[in-house]
């Protein structure tokens, strides 16, 4: 049985989780050579509330059928996700140790539900995940289980036409059960996100697409659990928090610098990135 | 068939509680039965079909039974990749049905015609590419579709399909049937187009030739303990589907008899060129034009006997 919310837990210890996570996720990154560092520094704020705050679920029961849903709609953030799943419980931090290695499952995106207990889709291709977050959200309305569905999306992800197709259907259909939630570090693969396809003013076009959307700073802990509780107050429109956030978060020398989408560190590099995550 | 579809979905609908319908905005009025039965399963997803495609996937992943329902192009190539991603890969048994198959909307030209939808979502793993002769086909499949662990494409005609089976058929995923016996020459297919090969087999038994046609149902799965049975007694065959000649129904059977090891037989294929059809006129005009009208069929038969 899920508890109806989590247990409260403060800042400086949501904190610490974040940084632990950012420890892990540079380590593995250098080992294992798995790219998306820049990425997947983003938005450890982002899913550390998440998993420690606001979803309703149960690692020790996680096919759970009123559990909320999470999905990594930027899939490329998979080495992340996978580093919190293993803290938040789902399986051993052992199984990490297979990372990047021929034949195990923990690579650069999520697979399908099966293999890595917590994962509700594989994702990678982007444009998937919200549009699949929306299906099973409307499937808990019909199925009248109190589940709330969750999609990380990125910025570069909102050049895909899917996500917007799924904007419109979620606003028509009043899913105020969905969250999708940007992380908008500013970057897509080869350039800046507005220069690309000129995505600003972001939250503004959610909101003329009919959703209730909060703009906050995605690496406030504080901010991040107001704008979810306001998520959880909407009874009408489906929800969007725009994420301000730096790309390469937590480590100096890759913050805002989109070399660190496809880089791993070097064995210095490492070392260097190590010294600025210790605890103060 | 499209009609035989609704109304089989009403029923389902009763039937089962997990039984969803996701429309791309067509089928105006059809599913006014449906939408009384179960309002709250019916989805109009709008002119979005990589969203309704995504959206299906993940409502199957949370234990529902979708099916999709719009023209044929727009639920297959136009959303070729949220099939391939959230629906096969996932293996999330979504049943997605495509309506005015092959060239049921000949005049509405290219854009509505599907040619290649069956060579393309066959190399998909794990999901049945299905094409029902006639709406008996339509509904066992549909049924069977529907408990089935695994993704589904039913492509399906329009409307006025004539009944092709005799009612103590065994219709189904992956089950061939005789629709006609004959000795000299069997016809082989899939889809509704069957009944140009039956009325062609009926104009030459004036000729005293006696051709065999047979449905196979659908390209994957392919009954192949009946094609064996078939090939003990056939050594010509012809195959027929109202689909592009390359990569269809066609090329599954010449796959099959490459790696087989009975009996040696002959297999020709007939369908639609590879060009887009730009001579419109409605569907008997088109199939006449591309010489799969049961008047060219039955020139095709004599000939295949003959040589």
């Amino acid at each position: 049985m899920i508890a109806a919310s989590p247990s409260p837990i403060s800042v400086a210890e949501l904190s610490a989780t974040a940084l632990t996570l950012r420890q892990r996720l540079v380590t593995t990154s250098a080992t294992a050579k798995i790219p998306h560092l820049g990425s997947c520094l983003s938005c450890v704020e982002l899913l550390v509330a998440l998993y420690w705050q606001e979803l309703r679920i149960d690692p020790a029961n996680p096919n759970d059928p009123d559990r909320d849903r999470f999905l990594l709609s930027k899939g490329h953030g998979a080495p992340i996700l996978f580093q919190v799943l293993a803290e938040r419980g789902f399986f051993p931090l052992a199984r990490l140790e297979d990372f990047g290695k021929a034949g195990s499952v923990f690579h650069e995106h999520p697979p399908k539900p099966g293999y890595i207990p917590g994962i509700e889709a594989a994702t990678g291709s982007l444009g998937h995940g919200l549009p699949m977050a929306l299906g099973m959200a409307l499937a808990a309305r019909i199925q009248q289980r109190p589940t709330r569905c969750y999609a990380l999306l990125s910025d570069g992800e909102c050049n895909e036409g899917s996500i917007w197709e799924a904007a419109l259907l979620a606003a028509s259909q009043k899913v105020h059960s969905l969250t999708a939630i940007i992380d908008f570090n500013k970057w897509q693969a080869t350039g800046r996100s507005q220069e690309v396809m000129a995505l600003d003013p972001l939250a503004a076009k959610w909101e003329a697409f009919g959703w209730h959307a909060q703009e906050i700073d995605g690496h406030d802990f504080g901010a991040i659990a107001a704008a979810l509780a306001a998520a959880r107050a909407e009874t009408e429109r489906p929800n969007v928090i725009v994420a301000h956030t730096v790309k390469g978060k937590g480590v100096s020398f890759m913050e805002d610098d989109n070399n660190w989408h496809y880089r791993t560190p070097n064995p210095a590099e490492l070392t260097a990135a190590l010294a600025e995550l210790e605890p103060n | 068939m499209r009609d035989a579809f609704a109304q089989e979905m009403t029923r389902l609908a009763t039937e089962r509680a997990d039984l969803t319908l996701l429309s791309g905005d067509i089928g105006n009025r059809m599913f006014d039965r449906y939408k009384q039965v179960a309002p709250e399963r019916f989805i109009n997803c709008g002119i979005a079909e990589a969203n309704m495609m995504s959206v299906a996937a993940g409502m199957a992943l949370s234990g529902l039974r979708p099916v999709i329902y719009t023209i044929t192009p727009f639920t297959t190539t136009r959303c070729l990749e949220q099939i391939r991603v959230g629906v096969a890969y996932h293996q999330a048994p979504v049943v997605i049905v495509g309506t005015g198959s092959g060239l049921s909307y000949a005049e509405l030209g290219p854009t509505h015609h599907s040619l290649e939808d069956m060579a393309i979502l066959r190399t998909l793993p794990g999901l049945n590419v299905l094409a029902p002769a006639d709406s008996f086909e339509l509904v066992a499949q549909l049924r069977e579709a529907l408990d089935a662990s695994r993704p589904t494409y039913i492509r399906i005609g329009k409307k006025g399909e004539p009944p092709l089976h005799g009612k103590s058929a065994q219709a189904g995923i992956g089950k061939g049937n005789l629709l006609r016996e004959g000795s000299d020459l069997l016809i082989v297919g899939v889809g509704p187009i069957l009944s140009e090969a039956i009325k062609a087999a009926e104009r030459v038994r004036s000729d005293g030739y006696s051709v065999a046609v047979a449905s196979l149902g659908g390209v994957k799965p392919l009954d192949t303990t009946f094609l064996e049975l078939m090939a003990q007694r056939f050594t010509r065959w012809l195959t027929l589907e109202e689909h592009g000649i390359i990569g269809g129904f066609g090329t599954a059977l010449l796959e099959w008899q490459s790696e087989r090891n009975g009996p040696t037989i002959s297999i020709k294929r007939l369908g639609v060129p590879d060009r887009f059809i730009h001579e419109l006129g409605d569907q008997s005009y088109s199939r006449h034009l591309l010489g799969l009208d049961s008047t060219k069929l039955a020139q095709t038969f004599r000939t295949a006997i003959i040589e």
